[in-house]
């Protein structure tokens, strides 16, 4: 007989379910996850290059592991830091679930690390629905991508806890207008906080680091307003009384 | 696009529900998604079909309900519609101490399934 079964089930919920358990077991044992998302080409490797690299240097111990569709560069960029660093091949995957990272870090990732960087897939749309266990969850842009990119792609900057604005050293060549780009992550993220950085002249060196450190300590992380949707929402007008479902008592 | 990924999660989900409940056949879906959720609906409808395939959601009809996104300002009280892209910074007083209402729902909300018929009814037979 046919009938109807309220399911009630996030279609995410296996996603946050390991992604909460990573959280857990990686707190721990004292590590917290930074999430990187951009565009392709935003930055994030040449960031991250500088970032690892002053970690090593104040003797922070650091891992990162970085997902492309192909090829090993950014893992070997990234390992002249001296940091270990993993390259996951994402065999033709948009975006990293939470499920696929266990695997990758059982057995390499050190005990000792304390913070653990993930270099998402190049691409602002697909990463920003999956939660990789991370404290803190960093969306990048560059100078040259236009100051509109936030209402652009409101998923992946509303749920950020903190933008990142890249390539600072050639701002003036591309006439980036940065009080614009503040108002529109602002509009979409209200009170997210941004720092504007240079991999190529050190504007903003440590910013990430500094950051991820003290949410790592417990420091209060911002919370965007897209995270925390009112937990009774307003009963959506339901049913269509010419399809198929019918709900039954 | 992770839409794909979504419906394969979507038919996994219930397939595993189905088969607890030993129905032989699905017949629809209904989903909501929210305006924020960051999901295309007909792209989801797409992957949807492809990833019933050779499951027991075979041929499901998918029903999605949209769901607008709202904000409210605590301060204030007012509350808006956030549009595309949104809003979320108050539009009367300009505040950002502001609520999501609704907006960001990704979830199955029931499944329309046929039950094999048991040599003895149970308590969910009706
Ligand atoms: N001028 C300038 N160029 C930069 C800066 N950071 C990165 N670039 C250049 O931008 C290009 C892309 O940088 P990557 O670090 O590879 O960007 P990505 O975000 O890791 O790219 P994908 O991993 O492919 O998504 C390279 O040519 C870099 O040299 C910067 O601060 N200033
Ligand atoms: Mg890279
Ligand atoms: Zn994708
Ligand atoms: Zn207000």
């Amino acid at each position: 007989m046919c009938r109807v079964v309220d399911l009630q089930q996030a279609v995410l919920a296996k996603n946050d379910a390991c992604a909460r358990l990573l959280r857990e077991d990686l707190a721990a044992r004292g590590t917290a996850v930074v999430n990187l998302l951009s565009s392709p080409g935003s930055g994030k490797t040449a960031l991250l290059e500088r970032e690892l690299t002053l970690a090593r240097r104040r003797g922070i111990p650091v891992a990162a592991l970085t997902a492309d569709l192909a090829t090993e560069n950014d893992a070997t960029r990234l390992a002249r830091s001296g940091a270990p660093v993993k390259q996951v091949l994402t065999d033709g995957l948009c975006h990293l679930e939470a499920g696929m990272l266990g695997g990758h870090l059982d057995g390499w990732l050190p005990q000792e690390t304390r913070l653990l960087f993930i270099e998402n897939v190049g691409n602002l749309v697909c990463p920003a629905s999956y939660d990789l266990g991370e404290t803190l969850r960093v969306v990048l842009a560059s100078v040259t991508e236009g100051e509109d990119k936030p209402l652009k792609y409101p998923t992946a900057f509303g749920l950020a806890h903190l933008v990142v604005v890249t390539k600072t050293d050639i701002a003036a060549a591309v006439g980036f207008d940065e009080a614009a780009f503040r108002a529109h992550v602002e509009q979409i993220n209200p009170g997210v906080e941004i720092v504007c950085t240079s991999a190529r002249r050190g504007e903003g060196d440590g910013a990430l680091l500094d950051r991820a450190l003290a949410a790592l300590d417990g420091a209060p992380v911002h919370v965007p307003v897209m995270t925390q949707q009112h937990s009774h929402p307003e009963p959506a007008s339901v049913l269509d009384p010419n399809s198929l479902v019918q709900s039954q008592s | 696009m992770h839409e794909m990924s979504l419906a394969l999660a979507v038919v996994d989900q219930i397939d595993g529900a189905a088969r607890f409940e030993r129905a032989t056949a699905v017949s629809s879906v209904r989903l909501q998604v929210g305006e924020l959720a960051g999901v295309v609906p007909d792209a989801l409808a797409f992957s949807f079909e492809l990833a019933c395939a050779e499951t027991v959601l075979e041929g499901a009809e998918l029903i999605i309900e949209q769901v607008a996104a709202r904000a409210r300002c605590r301060p204030c009280t007012r509350t808006w519609e956030t549009g595309m892209p949104p809003r979320l910074t108050c539009p009367g007083c300009g505040g950002a101490d502001t609520e999501l209402l609704s907006g960001r729902e990704l979830q199955i909300v029931s499944v329309s399934w046929h039950d094999a018929p048991r040599p003895q009814p149970t308590h969910q037979e009706r």
